[in-house]
């Protein structure tokens, strides 16, 4: 029954890949998406809460009583949540601006939770790790890539995270943005499309 | 009862532990986070102002008390002089508290620029006290104790037709600037030469 460390990690980046296969964290996916930089920025930050909320949880799985487990959890999760806000404001301050309210808001993404309670309340520690490092990539992945193609096809640029650059114009200067796309709605629609898609391939 | 305890026990220490750990994390960020505040928020009327000064003005920064509050002051090196200040202060705009950024030459008292810090006015008509220069150019070379008003209320500003609230506000909180520098004048210069 036990699978291999290995598989623990890779699961999370296809076959139950966030938001995609899981369906859970929808919130930042919709509201987080307008522009690369965004996308990689929330991205960055949940894996590396997931992965140390997975590790700690899976340490503190015997000590915690099951009356008060999802309490502790969550104060795990604020704990690094909120450390994670102010590294981000003294690091890299501009993406703690964009990221706004959608930052301590990860402390009630379901993902998080879904994965403290599904598996490392339940696993040792390297599994946990190895879980949590899968679903963040996997998390990460999602983002950047609706991100990335709801940027390039509705505003017609391209914004990196971390560095102040982006890149203008890049289907050509002639081309005219569909910005439908980086409004609100257009991010149930590409979310739409991308699930459609994602289940197109797994059918096969 | 007794596992009553135990559970009551066991989520206060969880807590506590996370509190002592994010205490940690937050003095030890602290100056940082300020520094980057800064840096990104006040930093661009700043540089704006002290246009062509040859220090970094968010460097060389002291602090004040002044009436219960601590304010930052920015000091400008020109031609090798240090004799501009840049300091904040609030005004009442049409969507809430404006900052406003004066800087003041210390030797001939004379007001340099000011700037437009953060603000909510409505987009297009009071935001146009940070993105019209024609509005803020105004204030450029006003002695300190010319009449920080617009032109309705009896002063010599032109305030941004259809934000007069804007431009009250922005106004009021430059003769506020005003009034506490000329308070503070002797500190200051201590400050800034020391």
């Amino acid at each position: 029954m036990a699978k291999s460390v290995m598989q623990e990690f890779t699961k999370g980046l296809w076959a139950e890949i966030p938001p995609f296969r899981l369906v859970l964290g929808l919130c930042p996916t919709l509201a987080m998406t307008q522009s690369f930089a965004k996308g990689v920025g929330m991205g960055v930050a949940v894996t590396f809460v997931l992965v140390l909320s997975n590790a700690l949880i899976s340490m503190l799985r015997n000590v915690i009583p099951k009356k008060v487990r999802i309490a502790c959890f969550i104060i795990v999760i604020a704990t690094f949540v909120t450390i994670v806000e102010l590294l981000m404001q003294a690091y890299a301050y501009p993406l703690f601006t964009q990221l706004g309210i959608f930052l301590p808001l990860i402390v009630v993404n379901c993902i998080l939770l879904g994965r403290a309670e599904a598996f490392a309340a339940k696993n040792r520690v390297v599994p946990s790790l190895a879980d949590g490092l899968g679903m963040g990539i996997g998390f990460t992945l999602s983002l950047s890539a609706l991100a990335a193609f709801r940027e390039v096809f509705g505003a017609g640029t391209l914004t990196f995270p971390f560095v102040e650059y982006s890149i203008q114009n890049v289907l050509g200067a002639s081309f005219q943005p569909f910005t439908f796309l980086v409004e609100a709605p257009g991010a149930f629609m590409c979310l739409g499309l991308m699930l459609c898609v994602m289940n197109l391939l797994g059918k096969k | 009862m007794r596992e009553m305890i135990k559970l009551f026990v066991i989520v206060t220490l969880f807590s506590a532990i996370s509190g002592g750990l994010l205490a940690t994390v937050k003095s030890a960020t602290q100056e940082r986070i300020e520094l980057q505040q800064l840096t990104y928020v006040k930093g661009p009327a700043i540089t704006q102002i002290l246009e062509g000064c040859t220090n970094n003005p968010i460097e060389d920064r002291f602090k004040l008390n002044h009436s219960g509050s601590s304010i930052d002051f920015f000091i400008g090196e020109f031609d090798g002089k240090r004799n501009t200040i840049a300091f904040e202060n609030y005004g009442k705009g049409f969507g809430g508290n404006m900052g406003v950024m004066v800087a003041i030459n210390t030797d001939t008292d004379q007001i340099t620029g000011i700037g437009i810090t953060t603000h909510s006015e409505s987009p297009g008509i009071g935001s146009r006290a940070k993105t019209d220069p024609a509005f803020s150019r105004q204030f450029k070379g006003m002695s300190i104790d010319s009449a920080f008003r617009v032109k309705a209320d009896g002063g010599d500003i032109d305030a941004i037709s259809g934000a007069t609230v804007t431009s009250r506000g922005v106004s009021g909180a430059v003769a506020e600037v005003v009034e506490i520098y000329k308070r503070l004048k002797n500190e200051i210069l201590k400050n800034v030469q020391g």
